[in-house]
């Protein structure tokens, strides 16, 4: 196709049709039906695209030893993140495990910021302290290191907005790994106890760490897991079904029913973290199927293009921005200075005036600043 | 009682001559490595530290050379050869684990005798403990020594108490948790943990912090055969760092005896784990480096005969200096020798702040902040 089009003979809107959600508990399941702008389509594809190519280039820093410590890649999994934000808003609270570049991304951080944090640089999200695994902004609490440990945070957060009578929720996510900790139990039950405003996620992809899912659960069915907790089982490689079943699930807490279970049905291109190549508990070729058949970035872009949605030509423009903005990053990430050495022993407490931090000996002492 | 005391020979990369402190005779022996400030500018890419193996031994027969995980797995393996009770589990034990310490046991000894547990430490040892209660000689992983809290409770008021509550009745002496422990390079918060100072605090649990393949192979051993619930904690950064010529067959060091590396008159240090390397590595004085195999029911006999000697006592670990083990010794050395110290005890420890990400070669308790400690305290 050569002739060019302008933007008025684009569609604006159309209906896509997605796969319906396994219900538990629950007498409606989201829409099958649904609609998607063509602005929409393209802000989605514009952020899932900055998120691909900044775990990319994640992937490239650590290889050349400029990122160490541990790293978690997000790629493969971008739908789960953009259709959940598609479906609240910035006012509403999240909270997540370590896999959460992306989060960081679509709850208000920067590319720049997140680089800087990864290479551990004063300009980062947490000022270079935290690392891949604690990533923080407004309304998103991280970026949490222990496996299941952010889960009741996330119901006591929930309790907070119940408490202040705002009409916000939580999003609480966690893995299928992490699905099998004491703690989660615990709190599906205070949270359907106290009907909390609070959306469980279960992130299934299908490994924790090298085991699959088989291997570590009884029960596969992570959406019935709550038992008492109504449950939505989707497919977390198409952004319309998250985005649907989010807002789904979104309206069931803020009419003050109380929680909810989603398990997003997803899948992780690189391996547990850039120590784990990824191969040694699938294969190869199961990675390439799901690349070819279910890439959420793909998947988008055959929607947006045979429903006349977008141009071959606009999509790779915003390609082209996108890669400009992480080479951008990258290069502030790893030209930044490091946080000066001060900041070791600040922010340990709340405190007025500064506090004596002892040290490596005991003619060693730090200010602790907060 | 005499511990053996073994010379420790250190290589040198080069020497470095630091004028005033130590005669000729003494520097002779230990040389520092150069290279300090270039160190501190240079990006950290390898260990802080070279580790020193000890001299061969025969004393235990035949020996192959290994590294710490691979002692760890002859350890494992000669205990599920010889105890048929004993069973292995852990978060991905069964392919050999994060860190290979269990490499091909599931191949020889079969998949119910070494199998993965669900991601869920408070089930892991709660689990533990029950099959060391009803006989088998239960070894259980917690992947890192910082993912010990969930079950921390299991251990603290289940494990600890259970012979005293039950008066002898039952107990949970079969039980052994090894978990990787300490700093690492690039750990950060959630992996370079010492947790051994909340351990040792409660009675009835052991605590075990090996420092080198030789030792620790030993001192598992003996703490699987031991009748009371142990915690192992594998220095991690030795897990390939350290080789040493290892006993392929079964031996055991005792526990609860303090190991004297090095006699000398000057000064007394103590550390344990990858510490012994940083502590006994820079000595430019006459030092008595001591070891502590075991934490608790640990013989501070030693301790006090070393440093009514030599008058002054020097601690060193990773973990943060408040309410770490270091105090604990400081404080009884000083109520046994107080006349005899010629300084006030030094604790070389980490900050008192959560173990940082990109500020560990500042956080860490190296050699140069032991040496400045060492210099102030024989000026003292």
């Amino acid at each position: 196709v050569v002739s060019a089009r302008t933007y008025s003979d684009f569609t604006t809107q159309a209906t896509f049709e997605v796969k319906k959600c396994d219900v538990f508990k629950l007498d409606e399941a989201p829409a099958t039906q649904v609609v998607m702008t063509r602005d929409e389509g393209l802000q989605y594809y514009r952020t899932m695209q900055t998120m691909r190519r900044m775990e990319l280039k994640a992937d490239q820093l650590y290889k050349q030893k400029i990122i160490r410590g541990f790293c978690h890649l997000y790629d493969g999994q971008e739908a789960c993140a953009v259709g959940i934000e598609a479906s609240i808003n910035l006012k509403d609270h999240l909270i997540t495990a370590y896999r959460a570049h992306g989060y960081t991304l679509t709850r208000g951080g920067t590319v720049k910021e997140i680089m800087a944090e990864l290479t551990g640089r004063r300009g980062g999200i947490a000022k270079g302290k935290g690392g891949s695994m604690h990533m923080y902004c407004k309304h998103f609490y991280g970026g949490n290191g222990i496996v299941g440990a952010q889960v009741p945070l996330g119901a006591g957060v929930a309790l907070a907005c119940k408490y202040k009578d705002t009409d916000e929720l939580c999003v609480c996510l966690y893995g299928d790994g992490a699905a099998n900790q004491g703690q989660i139990f615990e709190t599906y039950n205070m949270a359907a106890l106290w009907k909390l405003p609070v959306i469980f996620i279960c992130e299934n992809n299908r490994y924790g760490m090298g085991t699959s899912v088989e291997r570590a659960a009884a029960s596969t069915d992570y959406f019935k897991r709550g038992e008492f907790i109504p449950g939505l089982r989707v497919d977390g490689m198409d952004i319309l079904c998250v985005r649907e079943a989010t807002r789904f699930a979104a309206d069931h807490c803020r009419s003050g029913k109380g929680p909810i279970l989603m398990e997003l049905q997803t899948y992780r291109y690189h391996g547990h973290s850039m120590s784990d190549p990824g191969v040694s508990y699938r294969t190869r070729e199961e990675i390439q199927e799901v690349r070819s058949k279910s890439d959420p970035i793909s998947l988008l872009k055959d929607r947006l293009l045979s429903n006349n949605m977008a141009s071959v030509e606009e999509l790779k423009e915003i390609d082209v921005e996108v890669r400009k903005e992480i080479e951008d990053a990258a290069q502030f990430a790893t030209t930044d200075p490091e946080p000066p050495l001060e900041e070791l022993c600040n922010h340990i407490f709340s405190n007025n005036p500064p506090v004596e931090v002892r040290g490596t000996n005991p003619w060693a002492k730090l200010k602790s600043l907060s | 009682m005499a511990a053996a005391a073994r010379l420790f020979i250190r290589g040198a990369h080069s020497t470095l001559a630091i004028s005033g402190v130590g005669t000729g005779k003494q520097s002779s022996l230990f040389k520092l490595s150069a290279g300090c400030s270039s160190r501190l500018k240079a990006q950290r890419h390898v260990a802080h530290f070279t580790f020193q193996p000890d001299p061969p031994t025969t004393e235990y027969g035949a020996t192959q050379k290994m590294n710490l995980f691979q002692s760890i797995t002859s350890a494992l393996d000669n205990t599920l050869a010889s105890d048929p009770t004993a069973v292995i589990f852990g978060e991905d034990v069964a392919f050999g684990g994060v860190f290979r310490c269990t490499v091909g046991l599931r191949d020889k000894y079969g998949k119910d005798r070494v199998f993965n547990t669900p991601l869920c430490e408070q089930g892991i040892v709660g689990f533990g403990i029950g099959a060391a209660t009803a006989g088998a000689t239960a070894i259980a992983e917690i992947q890192f020594a910082d993912y010990i809290f969930p079950a921390f409770d299991q251990i603290v008021n289940e494990a600890a108490k259970y012979r005293y509550r039950s008066g002898n009745l039952f107990d949970c002496g079969n039980l052994t948790i090894r978990a990787p422990w300490g700093c690492v390079g690039h750990g950060s918060l959630y992996h370079s943990q010492s947790p051994e100072a909340y351990f040792v605090h409660c009675p009835g649990i052991k605590v075990v912090i090996p420092r080198s393949p030789l030792q620790a192979k030993g001192l598992l051993l003996s703490c699987i055969a031991d009748n009371n619930p142990c915690l192992f904690f594998e220095p991690k950064i030795l897990y390939r760092a350290a080789v040493e010529q290892v006993p392929v067959d079964s031996y055991t060091i005792p526990l609860s005896q303090a190991e004297v590396l090095q006699e000398g008159s000057d000064l007394t240090l103590v550390a344990w784990g990858t510490q012994v390397r940083d502590v006994a590595s820079d000595t430019s004085r006459s030092v008595s480096p001591e070891h502590f195999r075991s934490m608790l029911n640990f013989s501070l006999v030693h301790v006090f005969q070393s440093v009514a000697r030599t008058g002054r006592l020097l601690i060193s670990h990773e973990a943060p200096v408040t309410g770490g083990f270091a105090a604990e010794i400081s404080s009884t050395v000083q109520e046994e020798c107080f006349l005899n110290l010629e300084a006030p005890i030094a604790r070389v420890c980490g900050y008192d702040t959560p173990f940082p990400h990109i500020f560990e070669p500042f956080y860490i308790p190296d050699k140069w902040k032991c040496f400045d400690a060492i210099k102030r305290m024989i000026n003292y």
